[in-house]
């Protein structure tokens, strides 16, 4: 079947899900009413259970849960990956068409990065032309190192906490880890300073740092930011 | 000789259940419609006249009735006022069998290819359907089923005079299109829709084969690049090609052959180009066939950047494709140079953009001309600004299509309720709906519902899932609700979004004439379930993912699964021994069952991953593969 042409690591996630949705991480609008450029940040946690009218949906899986004996996967916590991954086969768009729309972009060279994330055995890497925006790229990276991931703190405040937040440092202090990258000319910055295309230009490599260790960081991130406006 | 009412239950050769009750022995003398006298000789067989009477005779009144009823049979082309016609009495049933020229199979599972031929005699024309829609989905593996071979070997053997064959999602193989091209002369026009198995190998040998040959439409199939020079093995001198259209063969064209092609084919209306067609050879081709009327433009881009004057004249070009009124393709586009269509915007009725990023700036000004399209497929990239335009100006659109330019789950989506909002108040005439967003509100679903009556099909797909509205926090069921309220023509209904049970309750009291319904990552329990199944009197397809759905909803539903088409249902909660029991007690129904799992996991022996169950006449099939479990 077609549909091998996309790199997008995502899609290579088994996402099967469990009877009636084990994909309930019901997924409401307003999480992804943030600037692309500002707001990064770094879902490394479970996703937050939905509040709005989606209760049932909670209650479907944990009762479904019951009727199997053995599950793939633990169905009293959802899987972090679920949440952000994309269900196979949704939407409803014909690979031939995926296909089409990736081959009619005339395609430039890869731009592939190495990721490397405090205290993780090994490195991974992304291509970052697959994304379009700090968001997906922040999707992506939380997908692939979950499985490492300690967050305790409460997904919720910490998503309410960025909703509004321009502020870098008060970023910085909330957040476990801290995406920061090397750019072109050698110097550590904080990811989500430039816009978007202009980040892919000049991101060398990824670095997912201690939240403590980048402390250090932002006010060059600041410095540099005002050299370049 | 044996009744065998068997024999006429299937709808899918689209005729009518009822007909159980009339059966006829369907005798081997009946012969080619096109004799007169035999078709009067055969009738003289099994009717009751005493006397065998020489053809020469004044036929008996029962004769006459069949040659009238045999001359105002020719007339009627519906396959459903067919199927009518064949319940009346045998001998009409006979009549009618031996007049029909086109079948239509809406599943090829549902009866094999051998009754097929031994019921109609005279088959000119086939359509045939394989794997379920939500195969193109990935939410099926790969040797499903589906192939054309044995259809392709019967048919051969049977009608000599077929000369059309039209395939979707079917495995069709070189072989196949040899065995064609081989067995059938006169063989006229072949179109494959979501088809694959087959290569530039097997059309090369088909085109070449195929004389008589008027259309060949390869449309969004998956053709396997042999290397070889396909175009160029069309024969020499004239051809009769009307319709041309290999868009979706990825391999390079030899575009000296095609000229040559387009050169030689004096009736050709419909050529459909590739990508690999650029813009300076669109030009070429465009200029020496100003009788086009349906174009597809191929890569829209082109390969050299121009030298100033040395640049075609892409405009005159289509000014002087006065006949065109269909466009599609842009496949690579460069914006700049789409304004070039521009002389022919007035007059066109279908344009399809769907595989170009364009922005709300670069599509004003083309579809401000467009005051005739009828029918509209475009990316998400318009954003609602685009869709504005085109409410203010299509005022004659039937069909919108609106596919998401990212089709993830989170991403940005351009278009929204505000888009539809505005062609629901600028598209009264709207007949036809496809429209992918990230989150939508009921007030525009509300208002589609009030502004366009005439809709017959509507297919929302809000790709977040279970996103209820956006402004009010509400489940999409008034939305929905709306949609089946009022639009009274529905026959076809793809939902999204967050919906309660509720919304299937209004679905399956209001969707009086739905014949197709979709539903995935929806409903709250097996009411939703039994509320369609309940209601929804026309339901012919419904394919379901991602429900709440169980054993107890789907045995809702067992007084109608032997009159409808199929049912799909994946990641559901069915459990094996439901859908056996199912199974078991509808011997017309077949239930597969499967899992993208090749491996059997053992500890989940009872969860059955998907459902795929259909009405056949001819049990269960042969050509299963392993994965596939027939309860």
């Amino acid at each position: 079947m077609m549909g091998t042409v996309e790199l997008n690591l995502r899609e290579t996630e088994l996402c099967l899900g469990l009877p009636g949705g084990d994909t309930a991480a019901p997924v409401t609008g307003n999480k992804r009413g943030f600037s692309e450029t500002v707001d990064l940040k770094l879902n490394l946690n479970n996703e937050p259970a939905n509040k709005e009218g989606c209760t049932t949906h909670d209650v479907v899986t944990n009762s479904v849960s019951k009727e199997k004996s053995s599950s793939p996967k633990d169905p009293a916590k959802p899987p972090a990956k679920i949440s952000r991954a994309q269900v196979v086969g949704w939407p409803p768009v014909r690979s031939y068409r995926k296909n089409v729309l990736v081959s009619s972009q005339k395609s430039e060279a890869a731009a592939f990065v190495k990721v490397s994330m405090d205290g993780a055995p090994y490195l991974r890497k992304v291509d970052l032309k697959m994304y379009k925006s700090y968001d997906e790229l922040s999707n992506a990276l939380s997908n692939m190192f979950s499985s490492f991931t300690m967050g305790k703190y409460g997904g919720e405040e910490g998503m309410i906490d960025f909703m509004n937040e321009r502020k870098l440092m008060d970023l910085v202090n909330s957040w476990d880890y801290v995406p920061s990258y090397e750019d072109k000319d050698g110097d550590w910055m904080l990811v989500g300073d430039v816009p978007w295309p202009m980040f892919v230009d000049t991101c060398k490599r990824l670095r997912l740092m201690k939240g403590s260790d980048a402390i250090g960081l932002a006010p060059r991130a600041m410095e540099k930011c005002k050299s370049r406006a | 000789m044996k009744e065998d009412r068997s024999e006429m239950a299937a709808k899918d050769v689209e005729l009518d259940p009822r007909s159980a009750a009339i059966s006829e022995p369907l005798s081997s003398s009946s012969s080619s419609p096109a004799a007169f006298n035999a078709v009067v000789s055969a009738g003289n067989k099994s009717r009751s006249c005493k006397s065998s009477l020489p053809v020469t005779q004044p036929p008996c009144p029962g004769h006459v009735l069949e040659n009238v009823l045999e001359n105002v049979l020719q007339f009627l082309t519906c396959r459903r006022d067919r199927n009518a016609v064949s319940l009346v009495c045998r001998s009409w049933y006979r009549v009618e069998a031996q007049t029909r020229f086109e079948v239509f199979i809406g599943n090829c599972y549902s009866l094999s290819p051998s009754r097929l031929t031994r019921r109609f005699k005279g088959v000119r024309s086939l359509l045939l359907k394989g794997k379920p829609r939500f195969a193109d989905f990935n939410l099926m593996p790969p040797d499903w089923g589906a192939q054309f071979a044995p259809w392709v070997a019967a048919t051969a053997m049977a009608y000599p005079w077929l000369e059309k064959v039209n395939l979707k999602r079917m495995f069709v193989t070189d072989d196949d299109l040899a065995l064609l091209a081989e067995s059938f002369p006169g063989f006229k026009e072949l179109i494959l829709r979501c088809c694959e198995g087959f290569g530039t190998s097997g059309i090369a040998l088909f085109a070449n084969k195929c004389r008589q040959l008027k259309v060949l439409d390869l449309i969004e199939s998956e053709v396997t690049d042999d290397e070889v020079d396909w175009i160029s093995c069309f024969p020499e001198g004239e051809t009769h090609l009307e319709s041309l259209s290999f868009e979706c063969v990825e391999s390079p064209i030899n575009f000296k052959a095609l000229e040559g092609l387009v050169l030689r084919s004096p009736f050709l209306k419909k050529l459909r180009t590739s990508r690999f067609v650029s813009l300076e050879e669109l030009h070429r081709l465009m200029v020496q066939a100003s009788q086009l009327t349906s174009l597809g433009t191929g890569s829209f881009s082109p390969n050299d950047v121009p030298q100033g004057e040395q640049e075609p004249d892409y405009a005159s070009a289509f000014r002087a494709s006065k006949s065109i009124v269909c466009l599609s393709g842009f496949r690579e586009l460069t914006p700049e140079y789409l304004p070039a269509i521009s002389p022919v915007c007035a007059n066109l009725t279908s344009l399809n953009l769907s595989y170009a990023n364009i922005s709300p700036d670069i599509l004003k000004p083309i579809i401000r001309n467009c005051h005739n399209i009828r029918v509209f497929w475009a990316l998400d990239s318009i954003c609602d600004e685009g869709l504005q335009a085109v409410a203010a100006t299509c005022k004659e659109l039937r069909e919108l299509r609106v596919f998401p330019s990212d089709p993830l789950e989170d991403s940005e989506s351009p278009v929204s309720a505000l888009g539809l909002q505005a062609i629901s108040e600028g598209c009264r005439k709207l007949e036809s709906i496809l429209y992918f967003c990230q989150r939508m509100t009921n007030g525009a679903v509300i208002a589609m519902s009030e502004n366009c009556p005439q809709l017959t099909v509507f297919r929302l797909c809000i790709m977040g899932r279970y996103r209820p509205d956006h402004v009010t926090g509400k489940p999409m069921d008034d939305g929905f609700g709306a949609i089946v309220k009022n639009c009274k023509k529905l026959t076809r209904l793809a939902v999204s979004g967050l919906l309660t049970d509720e919304a299937f309750s209004i679905i399956g009291e209001h969707g009086k004439l739905i014949r197709t319904l979709s539903v995935a990552f929806a409903g709250d329990s097996d009411m939703a379930l039994r509320y369609i199944l309940e209601g929804c009197p026309k339901l012919q397809k419904l394919e379901i993912r991602d429900c709440p759905f169980g054993d107890v909803g789907l045995r809702s539903g067992m007084h109608r699964y032997h009159n409808m088409r199929f049912v799909w249902m994946s990641y559901c909660r069915l459990t094996r021994g439901g859908c056996r029991d199912i199974a078991h007690a509808l011997p017309s129904v077949v239930a597969e069952v499967f899992g993208s799992d090749v491996d059997d996991d053992d500890d989940n022996a009872d969860y059955v991953e998907t459902l795929y169950m259909y009405r056949s006449l001819d049990g269960a099939r042969k050509d299963a593969p392993k994965f596939v479990t027939i309860l």
